[in-house]
């Protein structure tokens, strides 16, 4: 079978793209994205963990909790990207830099 | 080498190939539609890692929400987001994203520091588990599982979420609603 480690790394890659996308796009919709890679990292490390606990089964049932935050989180923050478009008509995070209207 | 390593393997590649592709595609369409292979592919390493619930919720939920979802914001939001997306600095490894590329691979080397300090592969509840035959097994059956622990042990953070999806749904509505008189 596939150790632990195997796992492990490959989330460790997959969270540190993640980072590099979130601090390098300048487009919220792609940072958004990055984020969103950072959740699955977390959620294949719950998965990974939770194979070894067949009675609880805590891994696999947080990891379903955590699709269902990240899909919250998602409709919540595309509505304000909509919103923040609507108003200043760009989405690049470093252009938008007062929050009074 | 058995056939679930070489697809374990292979799924690993697709995953970090497909989110460096995201990373380093100027189009926004396109890196969407690349971060649709690493769902698949995340996908793939959870049925590996004998939870296919969760990987079937996660291609319901990410692949057919979230990344319909982040389409259709984007493709409401109007051409000229896509004009100005498409006069992005040039250079995929331009001096401005250095400092990014720096923390990210800091990062990742503290993670395999990590890894390799706490011997992960013979952890103490690890070992455990397995000698006292807790671990999934192929043949286990899960999903009867999941659905015992949602209603037993786990029955308090199914509440709480279904109140959050709630609080969110009525949230996004809310933002996303057409302003008539302030």
């Amino acid at each position: 079978m596939i150790g632990l480690s195997d796992f492990l790394i490959v989330s460790a890659g997959l969270f540190c793209v993640g980072l590099y996308v979130i601090l390098t796009k300048r487009n919220a919709i792609q940072v958004l994205i990055g984020i969103e890679m950072m959740l699955n990292a977390a959620i294949l490390n719950l998965v990974a963990f939770g194979k070894y606990d067949r009675l609880a089964n805590g891994g696999q049932m947080f990891a379903l909790f955590a699709i269902v935050l990240a899909a919250a989180t998602t409709a919540v923050a595309l509505a304000i990207i909509l919103n923040i478009y609507k108003k200043y008509k760009t989405i690049d995070p470093d252009q938008i830099h007062e929050l009074k209207d | 080498m058995t056939m679930v390593k070489v697809l374990f393997y292979l799924m690993g590649f697709i995953t970090l190939a497909s989110a460096l592709f995201v990373a380093a595609s100027k189009s926004l369409v396109r890196s969407v539609f690349m971060f649709f292979v690493t769902l698949l592919s995340v996908a793939g390493l959870y049925v590996l890692a004998l939870a296919d619930f969760v990987a079937i919720t996660q291609i319901v939920i990410y692949v057919g929400g979230i990344l319909v979802l982040i389409l259709f914001a984007f493709m409401l939001s109007g051409k000229e987001t896509l004009a100005n997306l498409q006069q992005q600095n040039d250079r995929f490894l331009s001096i401005s994203k250095l400092p990014a590329l720096l923390l990210a691979v800091l990062f990742f080397i503290v993670f395999i520091n990590i890894l390799f300090k706490t011997d992960i592969n013979n952890l103490q509840w690890v070992n455990k588990a397995v000698s006292y035959k807790v671990d999934v097994k192929p043949d286990s059956p899960m999903t009867s599982n999941i659905g015992t622990g949602l209603m037993t042990t786990y029955l308090l953070p199914f509440e709480a979420i279904s109140i959050l999806l709630m609080m969110a749904l009525v949230g996004a509505a809310h933002l996303s609603r057409k302003e008539k008189n302030g």
